[in-house]
């Protein structure tokens, strides 16, 4: 049976099941979503409100064998940014979606009537939509072990936590992983656009169908050899061994670690919470040090990781939340971090968003720099019960800096910089400032050229080349997130020469088509271009895609650097 | 000449984190990770006092060598 759009109206609760337009027809994941969103969203539509639709979309190659393929987009305008948003995350939902022949869920409208919260749940018929009073107001973690024991065991779950129940600006959107633990959308507030439809939770029915492949035999031999340049590749290896967080130790050596709310290069406590550290942790603990968040990752980079008396504390446990809780935040306790993480997960947080914030009240005096206990107590008394301190915090960084008079506010369109300072690492500062979705290191990662020597070497501190690399891979990475892949695929692909084509003859094995090298790379333009588009008709212009001023006038030790690429060096990068 | 070096990662294993070591002058960052049993093809990124180095160059006395094995994330 084809892939169908299956569509949902708030405002009258009605659903249906439409075929795919054509011109939908090679598109998924991030492609699908950015092109539904461009195609069908007011451009100028306040994010809240109805006009806004959330997309949620598998990729091309999800609910197949293909390995680490499990990424589930989600997609709309975002609340956060105002800006086109995707955020892909695993968990199980991708692929049971896919295998229920959903190419995307939109879902529009907004009920008149606000007292009323909704679920949805799909099977291969369509949705459901179901008046819900159970779960509302409860943590995500509560909310997946509720409908575990409602709806079986088996059943995926998107869900929103009570940060998007109250529409911040911070909410992720949440999906349940093979362990009814929790994989996020986390980016751009998504979880609020999600609560603003008033649905709670959407809730898809397990099938024992498998998609179909237009050639089985292609794909089980372009899968096998995708697989091996997985396995193979040196960083796979170490991201096994000590997951993300391996990165708090080299970035930190090279001067990019933004410490104190983005007052230093370097974080005196990063011995305390780096991956190295973790490792031993978990290990000690009975932990488990890799870990995947969707059946068939071959790499398991996730983790769990266990608390002082050996009982499960979190997993996902991720560079740049460690980052923003431990440098940014100066919390140099790794325990606290994991709360941190944990309460996060569970209100449905963004984890780079809501540190990020917290940093800037740390500046602000709100908190000291240092306090994990008070950024703990702050998330679970204030944040998660929506008071006006927590709503201040959980609508981010840039909120905190408004209601606080604080001029050092390390966002882009709205969005907080990630881990990578950009005065040190200049190439993820131009991914900082043009990205089609505020500042986002995983938009176009040149910290694999400017620090770890991936896909080449390029000078982390010298100005030339760096518009190149950054728009080299946010075309890439445009068109990676249309797969379903995850992004770490990225490494073996920028290095070893049968990755790319093997992942190019899977899509091929899977539709029948012949796609090339070049026709992926076109893809990742068009997205590219769509996105911006519609970044232009909601009211962006170039002079939106700047860094914070205090990154040119503030030089950050180790290095003493300042952001110095040319407004017009930034604007060559939308030249193609 | 007098070195601070740094391993991270697995290169720790059976070694050390950070070792204060004496090299005779004009030992290159290659000699020196060869003499640490390190393999050379397993080594990602080298950096000397937080600046990217080649394994040929030549620290100074007091310099800091950072050595890691091919590592990625984000």
């Amino acid at each position: 049976m084809a892939d169908k759009i299956f569509r949902v109206n708030m405002s009258d609760l009605s659903t249906k099941v439409e075929p795919v337009p054509a011109a939908w027809l090679g598109l998924g994941g991030r492609g699908l979503t950015s092109t539904v969103v461009a195609t069908e969203v007011i451009p100028t539509c306040q994010p809240l409100g109805r006009h806004n639709k959330l997309v949620i979309a598998p990729g091309l190659l999800s609910g197949t064998p293909a390995a680490n393929s499990g990424r589930l987009s989600c997609g709309a305008k975002s609340p956060l940014t105002g800006t086109i948003k995707e955020a892909n995350a695993g968990g199980t939902s991708a692929q049971m979606l896919a295998k229920l022949g959903v190419k995307a869920l939109i879902v529009e409208g907004k009920p008149q009537d606000e007292s009323k919260w909704y679920s949805l749940h799909v099977t291969r018929d369509g949705v459901t939509i179901s008046e819900e009073t159970e779960v509302i107001g409860l943590g995500n973690f509560a909310t997946v072990k509720v409908l575990n024991q409602r709806l079986g065991e088996k059943v995926g779950v998107i869900t929103i936590g009570p940060a998007g129940e109250m529409r911040m600006s911070a909410a992720n959107i949440s999906i349940k992983d093979p362990d009814s633990h929790l994989r996020s959308s986390g980016r751009g507030g998504l979880g609020a656009v999600m609560g603003s439809k008033k649905v709670k939770f959407i809730s898809i029915e397990h099938t024992s169908e498998q998609v179909q492949l237009a050639d089985p035999e292609a794909f089980k031999t372009a899968n096998r050899l995708f697989a091996k340049a997985l396995v193979d590749n040196p960083i796979s290896k170490a991201l096994a061994q000590y997951g993300t967080n391996v990165l708090v130790n080299i970035i930190n050596e090279s001067g990019g670690l933004p410490t104190q709310n983005f007052t230093k290069g370097q974080f005196a406590g990063h011995e305390a919470i780096s991956g190295e550290t973790m490792h031993d942790t978990i290990v000690a603990r009975g932990g488990k040090p890799k870990h995947n968040c969707h059946q068939g990752c071959v790499i398991q980079c996730s983790q769990v990781y266990n608390d002082l008396k050996g009982n499960y504390k979190t997993s996902g446990f991720e560079y740049e939340t460690i980052w923003a809780l431990g440098a940014d935040c100066c919390i140099d306790n790794l325990d606290h971090l994991a709360e941190a993480d944990s309460l996060m997960d569970d209100i449905g947080l963004d984890s780079i968003e809501t540190p990020v914030a917290f940093g800037v009240a740390m500046e602000a005096g709100v908190l000291k720099f240092g306090d994990g206990a008070e950024l703990c107590r702050i998330l679970r008394d204030e944040v998660a019960k929506g008071t006006p301190l927590g709503r201040i915090i959980g609508n981010g960084a840039a909120s905190v800096g408004r209601v606080f008079g604080v001029t050092r506010v390390p966002v882009v369109k709205g969005q907080a910089i990630p881990a990578y300072d950009p005065r040190a690492i200049k190439g993820i500062g131009i991914t900082y400032a043009t990205s089609t979705q505020g500042a986002d290191h995983t938009m176009g990662y040149t910290i694999a050229t400017n620090i770890l020597g991936v896909g080449g070497k390029l000078d982390p501190l010298s100005k030339e080349g760096q518009v190149e690399l950054s728009r080299n891979l946010q075309i890439a990475t445009a068109a990676i997130d249309s797969t379903g892949m995850c992004l770490f695929i990225a490494f073996a692909a920028l290095d070893d020469a049968t990755c790319l084509p093997a992942l190019i003859d899977m899509i091929n094995a899977r539709f029948g088509i012949s796609l090339t090298a070049d026709d992926v790379t076109n893809l990742g333009k068009t997205i590219l271009k769509t996105e911006h588009g519609f970044n232009l008709a909601a009211g962006f212009s170039n002079k939106d895609d700047r860094l914070p001023e205090f990154f040119a006038e503030e030089p950050i030790a180790p290095h003493n650097v300042v952001w110095d690429i040319s407004d017009a060096a930034i604007d060559s990068f939308w030249d193609f | 000449m007098r070195l601070t070096v740094k391993l991270f990662a697995y290169f720790r294993d059976n070694r050390f984190k950070q070792r204060e070591m004496d090299f005779p002058e004009g030992t290159r960052v290659e000699d020196i990770i060869l003499s640490l049993g390190i393999n050379l093809e397993e080594v990602g990124v080298t950096m000397i006092n937080s600046r990217h180095c080649e394994l040929s160059q030549v620290p100074k006395d007091h310099d800091q060598l950072a050595i890691f094995p091919a590592i990625g994330g984000g």
